[in-house]
């Protein structure tokens, strides 16, 4: 009982629900409102990012038509491409926006545990993407060191933005991380505390595992990226020789001595790898439970997938300086974290095969976020692989250079976890606002985007095979090894770019015309298990449950249980009455 | 990095042993309607405990890569590759001697804290703001102390932002004192909270004692930094 009377008394206060419009939906404390602040500031400066990609496919695949951008630009949006998509989008999308969104409600909780620290976490996010922003309008504009702002180009004269450039962008990640670690706490001790009655660890959805664990890693990882941030930017600023190792620059000798790029390199990385599964974590746990509910089948081998994300989240941390094998490390390095990244290849693969075995005979229902959850699948299983080839020193060392590392990156890092964002969001569209989307829209989106993305990445596999440099801002005919063949792909990929980054306008009109004029949607129309589709009211209202908080009987996989009337058994259902008499479920009131 | 690489690998190793493993045993998807776990699974601890106890593993997490990012520098990588055997251009400092008393203010500060803790938890109200305003004090007289620190590296002869040992005197110590300032917002709101005319000492009993755990945690935290900075 003290489970309940700890989230109770916490949140007595909160069952008052504000009144004022700025307390609501602006100062507000709700996890709802928090998310979708997060959901659409991340989505916003992603779309940012999405046009300087466009304009720098522009340049790359037709290069004499278009003189939009100049080199420096090229290299300034190349970093902030990169960074935002990594850091402003994706982790704050996944744990901002849908950490914060579905932790209470699928634990059956009234809000966070710390609503105020919640709600300040947004404003330092919301002040670090408005830094970041800044950046364009300062002299010299943003920086363009490259999204790992190595040093020490970084901070030197001849690189985009070396004077203010660089420093904004440090501060606002150090201002990124302050805000990740609030809302970060909040996550942990959320999960560790408010779950509702019966909730206990395993039966917690799978998309919560991911979120717990991601924020784990973000937590002990993002400190690595903020020590590296302090330290650079007293480099640039005070003239300290952490980084910076004695150089000379434009004929120049520099004022600095004996520091070591090596050292900037191996805290960066130390965040930068367990980034990767800061991203990846929650759309695992996101995309299992799609599978689960669209394929109405139970998940499979659930407890090995909770150990599969406990064994990523721990060697996520010794791989790595696999993303440094060109750095000049002793090789005996290199092997060690080939031999990690090979090992951590084993947990992952296997949550491939229970995603596959779990739709595998299942009554597959293809909706807008199940094709979305399967071409995951795809774009992990091929980023998957070719992770192996540059797992191994031998054979990353060649190609590191090339475009068969852009191509893995973004089908692994980029691709996979967006179809995961696209997917949550139309799965979960419905409980947010009330309505339903178009799905005819859709699934016009889901195709153009899948097809146009292994248009765009899948031939980026082959530039890299032969040898085409990665970071070039043009290939011009003196480049005696690139074939003719090479400006042909690069043009068809720029045309599939932009006919990918057109086809987000039918996603973002989908969802804002749907918003007014969409069907009123059921309070649980994909017919889940889970606690967030059993609210009393769709969409939830300030402190979720109502008069009294929900129990949990059963795991949150019950789908096409033999002998059950439904295909479905939601996770609040005795296992003594598996259909509430007299109630329909998840129908709003 | 091998520092952080165990200190990430204990962390994750206890929070996913301690909390987790004894329960991932269960097979949710089987009929529990003797054995329901619902009763045996109930935190007992408050939030706010746990979140203190979560913000500071991330910040050793923190001194622990920077602690990491010092020893690198000072050897320059030995076995990376990097030019090994000597300090390269890391020049060992002096260690300001007012350090050793501004240590002394902190064991104290940490010493009236959990006096603090001890009156609140025995209801003497008087003795609590004492105890927990010259906790205070202590600490707000350990940074100007720490200041006085600065000043003397600053003019003494080896004092150069290209040696690292000076820069990274600079920051450890910067880090750990805006740390500390952060616990003075806190412990200034504890103490306000405690000298209300209508205070009633259960309402401030978590706040003095998670106060006094943090204060504990960042003597920890500064004997350790000042072991470090001592011995190199």
């Amino acid at each position: 009982m003290a489970f309940v009377a700890i989230a109770d008394r916490d949140h007595e206060h909160a069952l008052h629900d504000p009144q004022s419009f700025i307390r609501k939906y602006i100062w507000s404390q709700d996890h709802k409102v928090i998310a979708i602040q997060y959901g659409v500031v991340a989505i916003s400066i992603g779309l940012v990012a999405l046009t300087m990609s466009v304009l720098m496919r522009l340049q790359l695949g037709f290069p004499d038509t278009f003189n939009i951008i100049a080199p420096q630009e090229y290299y300034q949006y190349i970093t902030m491409h990169g960074m935002i998509m990594v850091i402003y989008l994706l982790t704050a999308l996944f744990l901002g926006g849908f950490g914060n969104y579905l932790i209470p409600l699928m634990l059956g909780a009234r809000d966070m545990v710390f609503p105020y620290l919640n709600m300040l976490s947004f404003w330092v996010y919301l002040l670090a993407v408005l830094v970041l922003v800044a950046s364009f309008f300062v002299p010299g504009g943003p920086t363009g060191a490259g999204w790992t702002l190595y040093p020490p180009q970084a901070v030197l004269p001849g690189t985009p933005g070396a004077s203010w450039g660089i420093i904004c962008m440090l501060v606002s990640l150090a201002i990124f991380i302050v805000a990740f670690t609030m809302g970060g706490l909040n996550y942990v001790t959320t999960i560790l505390q408010a779950r509702c009655r019966g909730m206990t660890f395993m039966r917690m959805p799978l998309s919560i595992w991911g979120i717990f664990m991601a924020t784990i890693l973000g937590l002990l990882a993002f400190p690595a990226l903020f020590v590296s941030a302090i330290m650079m930017a007293l480099d640039a600023v005070v003239g300290t020789s952490f980084f910076m190792p004695a150089i000379s620059s434009m004929g120049e000798t520099t004022k600095y001595s004996g520091g070591s790029p090596l050292l900037f390199q191996h805290l960066f990385w130390f965040f930068g790898h367990p980034e990767v599964y800061i991203v990846a974590l929650p759309a695992f746990g996101i995309v299992s439970d799609l599978l689960s509910t669209h394929a109405r089948r139970n998940i499979f081998g659930y407890r090995m997938m909770v150990w599969a994300i406990l064994a990523i989240g721990c060697l996520s941390f010794v791989v790595w300086a696999h993303h440094m094998y060109v750095s000049g490390m002793n090789p005996y390095f290199g092997f060690f974290f080939a031999t990690t990244t090979l090992i951590i290849a084993v947990p992952t693969a296997i949550k491939v095969y229970n995603w596959v075995l779990t739709v595998w005979r299942g009554d597959v229902h293809l909706t807008v976020p199940m094709l979305f959850a399967i071409g995951f699948i795809f774009t992990f299983i091929n980023g998957g692989l070719t992770g192996l080839f540059l797992g191994n020193v031998t054979v990353d060392v060649p190609l590191s250079g090339t475009y068969f590392v852009v191509a893995h990156f973004h089908m692994v890092m980029g691709l996979s976890p967006i179809m995961v964002v696209f997917g949550a969001i139309y799965h979960w569209y419905p409980k947010i606002t009330g309505r339903m989307f178009d799905e005819r829209l859709g699934k016009l989106h889901f195709w153009l985007t899948f097809v146009g993305a292994y248009c765009i990445f899948l031939p980026m596999h082959y530039l890299g095979i032969l040898g085409v440099p990665r970071r070039y801002y043009g290939y011009s005919d003196a480049i005696q090894f690139i074939p003719p063949s090479v400006h042909e792909a690069n043009q068809w990929i720029s045309i599939s770019a932009m006919i990918v980054a057109a086809t987000q306008l039918v996603f973002l009109y989908n969802l804002i015309h749907s918003y007014f004029r969409g069907p009123v949607a059921d309070g649980n129309p994909w017919r889940a298990t889970t606690l967030e589709w059993q609210t009393p009211q769709t969409p939830p209202k300030h402190g979720n449950w109502g008069k009294d908080l929900p129990e949990v009987h059963r795991w949150a996989y019950d789908y096409s249980v033999p002998g059950a009337p439904q295909d479905f058994i939601p996770q609040n259902v005795p296992h003594s009455e598996q259909t509430p008499a007299g109630r329909e479920h998840g129908v709003p009131t | 990095m091998s520092l952080t690489v165990a200190y990430a690998a204990l962390a994750t190793g206890i929070i996913v042993w301690a909390v987790l493993v004894t329960k991932l045993r269960a097979k949710p998807w089987e009929k529990q309607i003797a054995a329901t776990p619902e009763g045996t699974d109930i935190p007992t601890v408050s939030p706010k405990r746990i979140g203190l106890w979560i913000f500071l593993a991330v910040v050793t997490s923190l001194f622990c890569l920077f602690l990491s990012a010092y020893y690198m520098r000072m050897g320059q990588h030995a076995g990376h590759g990097m030019p090994t055997g000597g300090l390269g251009d890391w020049a060992a400092i002096r260690d300001p001697s007012i350090l050793w008393f501004n240590t002394v203010l902190l064991i104290f500060g940490s010493v009236a804290m959990q006096s603090a803790r001890s009156s609140v938890a025995r209801s003497q109200v008087e003795q609590t703001r004492v105890r927990l305003f010259a906790a205070g004090l202590l600490t707000i007289a350990f940074l100007i102390g720490q200041w006085f620190a600065w000043r003397e590296l600053r003019y003494s002869e080896l004092f150069s932002p290209l040696n690292p040992a000076v820069a990274f005197f600079y920051v450890l110590t910067a880090v750990h004192g805006l740390h500390l300032l952060g616990g003075l917002v806190v412990w200034a709101r504890t103490l306000a909270r405690s000298l209300r005319k209508d205070v009633e000492l259960i309402d401030v009993r978590l706040s003095v004692e998670l106060t006094s755990v943090y204060w504990h945690y960042l003597l920890l935290v500064w004997l350790g930094l000042f072991a470090v900075l001592l011995s190199t």
